[in-house]
């Protein structure tokens, strides 16, 4: 690799200048990336290319400490990309129209020589073409970090945890439970215990249609974490069907108080407060 | 070296754990405690960890503890004002505080450490009352 | 993986699991962990930090940020030369205890973290890596 180290420490403001223009308008989006940061990253790539390229003869092992510049740069370049809404192509296209200023100026050091050329070639070709996969593997990740963190948001803002009554919390649960979504409707019912100072919540799962092993460990958990603050739960809306499934599973509950109804639960829940429902005297007649 | 303030409420001893403790501070809190139960004749210990953002076992250990030495001078403990992220962890460890009762703060520790206190009232008069 | 950072400190007594603590907080506070995060990871670190002191008879921990491109993660490293662990499964399992404590440690410290390794050889020393993605 040492040939193209060479070329590049020797061209490098004309190598930058010719890839520059080789960039297709749809990867160098001006309209989203000004001259001097496109720039900015165009320079830096090539000094990190330099850099990595020097010792290693192969096309590269791109872990080596050597290639760490330029692993940052790739970063970068396709985690903002990512923000910015450009596609795989783009961001890979960005990396592979290197080559082509990179050969013309091989060709003009190693004319003489075409055995030698055509091997540098092939060599610098490899290498680049693993660098754009790398830069394609990282905004793949990126995009489904990125959607992860969404649907994070979107499960934080839908479980409304309800006050029945004072010291009596209420989460009625909808829809699948999946390992992620469990964990924050636990946050979200543990910080309204404390924030409300409620010694009761009920969890109602009439609304989730299945119940597996997971989850209903993850409900166990949830119930043990609230004892230990000093709250109780009662699990209410318990099917039929899921009561098997939890005992087919052998699932302890525990002495986890449940119920069939919401109704049945807050009965209980006052009951435990110390509380009593009563008919007003003499309806008027 | 600090101790940990121990604080007397009527008949029950409050300590407020504000600090990371290391281990000397650990165990001269449990050597005051016991000696101010003896002291006072308490029948109840709160312990305030609302401040503490961490729980390990040793801290769990500590509590337990404490909760058993109580006990054999006749006084309950209650742990009050643990927070969400603290209770999780602890779970996920797989701590527990056998013997530890808890309550959301030290308000209803007060009320849960008076009402079992009654209850021990009652059943004691009550026994004695057999006796004679 | 670029690990961007490598800090050594030493866990030689209960001083220094405070400190630990302490630098396990400033580490995930700065890679913004969430609050329930921080506590798991300071609390399993807490925890190795202990065994290290109590049962490996002082050690070290070694601090690495990492950044594998999409995100970035604290790992860290307890190493001690001490007796050993001659039943690694053992240790594992819930409820083990050599030293009368409430038997947790590895076992539960693993449930902490997304990785967790451990390697010990009798007479030479204990080493135990814990890894926590954000």
């Amino acid at each position: 690799m040492s040939k193209m180290a060479d070329v590049i420490r020797k061209y490098q403001a004309d190598i930058l200048a010719d890839w520059m223009k080789e960039i297709p308008d749809s990867t160098r989006r001006s309209d989203l990336i000004s001259e001097s940061e496109f720039r900015g990253q165009c320079t830096q790539f090539l000094r990190a290319l330099e850099e990595g390229s020097r010792e290693s003869e192969r096309a590269g092992d791109l872990s080596a400490p050597d290639w760490g510049a330029m692993r940052d740069v790739l970063s970068e370049v396709s985690r903002s990309r990512v923000q910015l809404g450009f596609t795989p192509t783009q961001v890979a296209t960005f990396v592979f129209s290197v080559k082509s200023p990179i050969f013309n100026r091989l060709r003009r050091e190693l004319g003489n020589e075409p055995e030698v050329l055509a091997d540098e070639t092939l060599r610098t070709s490899l290498l680049i073409d693993e660098l754009g996969l790398y830069t394609t593997e990282i905004f793949q990740r990126s995009r489904e970090e990125i959607i992860r963190l969404q649907q994070q948001e979107m499960l934080e803002l839908s479980t409304p945890v309800i006050k029945l009554w004072e010291g009596i919390l209420a989460l009625p649960l909808i829809g699948t439970l999946d390992s992620a979504r469990t964990q924050i409707v636990m946050e979200t019912l543990l910080q309204k215990i404390v924030e409300t100072g409620s010694s009761v919540a009920i969890i109602d799962i009439t609304g989730v249609p299945t119940v597996d092993t997971l989850v209903a460990q993850h409900l166990i958990k949830t119930v043990t974490a609230a004892r230990l603050m000093g709250a109780d739960c009662i699990i209410s809306g318990i099917r039929p069907q899921i009561a098997q499934t939890i005992v087919h599973l052998g699932v302890g509950l525990g002495d986890v108080t449940t119920k069939a109804s919401l109704a049945d639960a807050f009965l209980i829940a006052l009951t435990r407060a110390g509380l009593v429902i009563a008919a007003t005297s003499a309806k008027a007649s | 070296m600090e101790r940990i303030p121990i604080l007397k409420m009527g008949e029950f001893l409050l300590v407020s754990i504000q600090v990371d403790m290391h281990d000397r501070l650990a165990l001269a809190l449990q050597e005051d405690l016991t000696n101010r139960i003896s002291e006072t004749g308490a029948r109840g210990v709160l312990i305030d960890i609302s401040s503490l953002e961490i729980v390990d076992s040793f801290i769990g250990r500590m509590i337990s503890n404490i909760a058993g030495m109580a006990r054999i001078m006749d006084a309950e403990t209650v742990v009050v004002g643990m927070r969400p992220a603290v209770a999780i962890t602890l779970v996920e460890l797989g701590l527990s505080m056998p013997g530890v009762r808890t309550a959301l703060n030290v308000e209803k520790g007060m009320d849960l450490l008076r009402s079992i206190s009654a209850g021990n009232r009652v059943a004691r008069t009550q026994r004695d009352a057999r006796k004679s | 993986m670029t690990p961007a950072n490598l800090d050594k400190m030493p866990v030689r007594n209960s001083g220094d699991i405070l400190l630990v603590r302490q630098t396990v907080r400033a580490r995930a506070v700065e890679l913004g962990f969430t609050l329930v995060d921080q506590t798991k990871i300071i609390t399993a670190a807490s925890e190795l930090a202990r065994n290290t002191v109590d049962y490996g008879g002082g050690g070290i921990v070694l601090f690495e940020t990492l950044n594998d491109g999409a995100r970035r993660g604290l790992r860290l490293t307890f190493e001690d030369h001490g007796p050993g662990i001659p039943d690694i499964q053992l240790a594992l399992k819930d409820g083990w205890t050599s030293g009368g404590g409430l038997g947790l440690g590895l076992s539960g410290a693993k449930r902490l973290v997304n990785e967790f390794h451990i390697e010990s050889k009798v007479g030479a020393g204990t080493k135990v890596v814990i890894t926590r993605w954000k």
